[in-house]
């Protein structure tokens, strides 16, 4: 057996924020949160003529986000998928924390770890459109810019170079788990040594491949998702960007803070799009991230679920998350205000933990009217008011790759 | 940051695996270029070989090379995949069938889409459920993948399959990404030495861009080390190969540097 996962030191999150369908920032994604009221709507992105509805984020499509002095520097990197980027570095004061950071550290110490599933890939449909119709070359205008836009480091060049910072960088491409993941990457970064702080978060855009391509898997529903219903038929896709800057309590942190305590990290191998049957996966990274935190189940106030509301997922995670925690922990998914926004679904439910824990709130389960009587675990439907300590959120992907998080207040 | 590497997988255009790339990398044997070789990956059960594409079996077909040499139980043992550019000729295909009015496409090649594919028909392959990570950082895609790793070894305390696989892209992408090989490669790399240990390392992020990063003095070596982000990993791999003392140096990011003090394991 491998060694039970060491105790870490908690980090704190010293600024965070998240932009989706909800809204801009952390307070138009709780007021949305609070007032049950859900961002997706039926899909009107480009001419997709899917039956389906969307988490789209407004304004990405005509804002002038390249304009200003950096304009002609960033201009390289202009696609929806950055683009989405930078409308989360504008929110609640988060380039300013991370210019701060910078300074007080050096830009070789603050790293950039963030998560996206599918880049700029919407650059690359719209050039094999416009391929030359005799030699079927792409424009020259999207072949001279693949780097800064549809390559999957594209948005942390993106953060890094928006943010003058010159630390230790990747993205994260797991799919689904890909901006959970950037915390335990970050959490080792900061504990060996290579970095004192870091950027971390997720970016993911919608776009034509994941439309069409959870359509061909049967996978999306034609109405807003219902996680955990009894007659949930699917997921409802979004899109999303969060992030989060990471530092040493004895740096940043304050009691009342928020801090990521633990993480777990997990495959299934079993299947490339269908979760283990008993939930294996999942069950160890809950596991792990609880061993990691130093917490027992019961300490748990609230599970965030991955709940994308297809029938396969939300089943296991339920058989997972009642053998891990049993039956009264409360649960929810949030998918039905936000949609779920794979790459960035990490980010944007850490930051909504963090809402839970400074709001002291619990959300509900948006859209879903009568909980699945074969799950076990407690499905909350209702939002409540209530203190929060510690929230798990849980991430599962494609490749049977799982990560659990642990968040909670110093 | 110590770490001891106890196995090693390559495949790359003259270099059918380690055994051959080591003595072409110590200088035992001329390089020639030649034909890519065909990954063999029977670790994959029959149905996910077939589904599976050319890069997966690659990228399977070194891990698989490098955890036989280190005999490591895939079970206990942490992945990190590390690719620029993953998955392009399903890219191709998918952005070709978009492109049409009917925009079909089929659900395995979406599936197959994904960054972390490799990563999961490994998963897949060896049944572990052990963490598993697909990252990319373009150009420095392996250095970022060994960072990864190392902590992952020392903060975990658990042995790290670091694999580093990237492809020239079909045609209409190739212009836009014109790669070489392509080339893939693995590394077993453990916290502490064991039997199989092959070499030290001991690995330090440096500011200091005033010396050259380290090249390969063989001029087609050169060149695909140059010209595709996993045979960066190449200056590495024959520092090993060499089995003396050597400090090699890694761009990472034009930033910064990753130096590597390699040193042999007594064998």
């Amino acid at each position: 057996m491998p060694p039970d996962p060491r105790s870490m030191t908690p980090l704190i999150l010293s600024r965070y924020t998240v932009v989706s369908a909800l809204g801009k920032g952390l307070d138009e994604t709780y007021r949305a949160l609070r007032d049950r009221r859900s961002g997706l709507r039926p899909c009107d992105f480009e001419d997709v003529g899917i039956k389906t509805y969307i988490g789209r984020v407004d304004g990405l499509e005509d804002w002038p986000v390249w304009g200003g002095p950096t304009s002609s520097e960033l201009a390289q990197f202009d696609c929806r998928n950055n683009r989405l980027a930078l409308f989360g570095l504008q929110q609640d004061g988060f380039t300013h924390a991370a210019i701060e950071a910078r300074e007080r550290y050096g830009a070789h110490r603050v790293a950039v770890i963030l998560g996206t599933s599918t880049s700029g890939i919407l650059e690359t449909e719209h050039a094999y459109r416009r391929r030359d119709p005799s030699t079927g070359a792409l424009p020259a205008s999207y072949v001279t810019r693949y780097r800064e836009t549809h390559n999957m480091f594209s948005v942390a060049h993106f953060v890094r170079s928006y943010l003058g910072l010159k630390g230790p960088a990747m993205v994260i491409s797991t799919a689904c788990s890909s901006s959970a993941k950037v915390f335990a990457t970050a959490a080792r970064f900061i504990e060996a040594g290579f970095c004192d702080a870091a950027v971390v978060g997720g970016v993911d855009s919608l776009c034509l491949t994941i439309l069409y391509g959870f359509a061909s898997l049967g996978l999306t529903s034609s109405s807003p998702c219902r996680p955990c219903d009894e007659d949930r038929d699917g997921l409802t896709l979004g899109e999303a960007a969060g992030f989060a800057l990471l530092e040493k309590p004895e740096h940043a942190g304050h009691p009342g803070m928020v801090a990521l305590l633990g993480y777990g990290e997990s495959c299934d191998g079993y299947h490339m799009s269908h979760p283990h049957p008993e939930g294996i996966g999942a069950i160890r990274a809950m596991q792990e991230a609880l061993m990691r935190s130093g917490l027992a189940p019961e300490d748990i106030d609230y599970i965030n679920l991955h709940g994308t509301a297809t029938k396969a997922n939300d089943s296991i995670e339920d058989k997972a998350v009642s053998s891990v925690c049993g039956p009264s922990t409360l649960c929810s998914s949030t998918k039905g205000w936000t949609g779920h926004t794979l790459g960035a679904a990490g980010i944007t439910e850490a930051v909504i933990a963090a809402l839970c824990l400074t709001r002291s709130f619990i959300p509900g389960t948006l859209n879903t009217t009568r909980v699945d009587p074969s799950l076990r675990a407690h499905v909350l439907l209702e939002n409540r008011e209530q203190p929060v300590r510690r929230v798990l959120s849980n991430i599962f992907g494609f490749g049977g790759n799982n990560c659990s998080l642990i968040l909670g207040t110093l | 940051m110590r770490l001891y590497v106890s196995g090693i997988g390559t495949l790359g255009p003259g270099l059918g695996s380690w055994s051959e790339c080591r003595a072409v990398l110590a200088g035992e044997r001329a390089y020639c270029e030649g034909p890519p070789p065909e990954p063999n990956a029977s670790v994959l059960p029959p149905n996910e070989r077939r589904r599976s594409s050319e890069i997966v079996r690659w990228a399977v077909h070194v891990a698989q090379e490098a955890m036989q040499q280190a005999e490591a139980d895939a079970h206990e043992v942490v992945s990190v995949f590390a690719s620029s550019d993953g998955e392009t000729d399903v890219l191709d295909r998918l952005c070709t069938a978009l492109a049409m009015p009917q925009r079909v496409i089929s659900p395995t090649l979406f599936h197959h889409s994904v960054h972390n594919a490799a990563a999961g028909y490994w998963g897949i392959a060896t049944g572990s459920q052990q963490s598993s990570t697909a990252l990319c950082c373009y150009d420095s895609s392996f250095g970022a993948g060994l960072l990864e790793a190392v902590a992952y070894a020392h903060m975990e305390g658990r042995a790290v399959l670091l694999v580093t696989y990237d492809f020239p892209p079909p045609p209409p992408l190739y212009v836009a990404r014109p790669l070489r090989g392509g080339f893939a490669a693995a590394l077993v790399l453990t916290g502490a030495p064991a039997k199989q240990s092959l070499a030290q390392l001991d690995l330090t992020l440096s500011n200091d861009l005033s010396e050259e990063v380290t090249s390969m003095d063989d001029a087609q070596l050169e060149a695909l080390r140059g010209g595709n982000p996993a045979a960066r990993s190449l200056p590495l791999l024959s520092a090993i190969a060499r089995e003396r003392p050597r400090v090699v140096r890694l761009e990472y990011l034009g930033d910064q540097h990753l130096l590597i003090q390699v040193m042999p394991c007594p064998s």
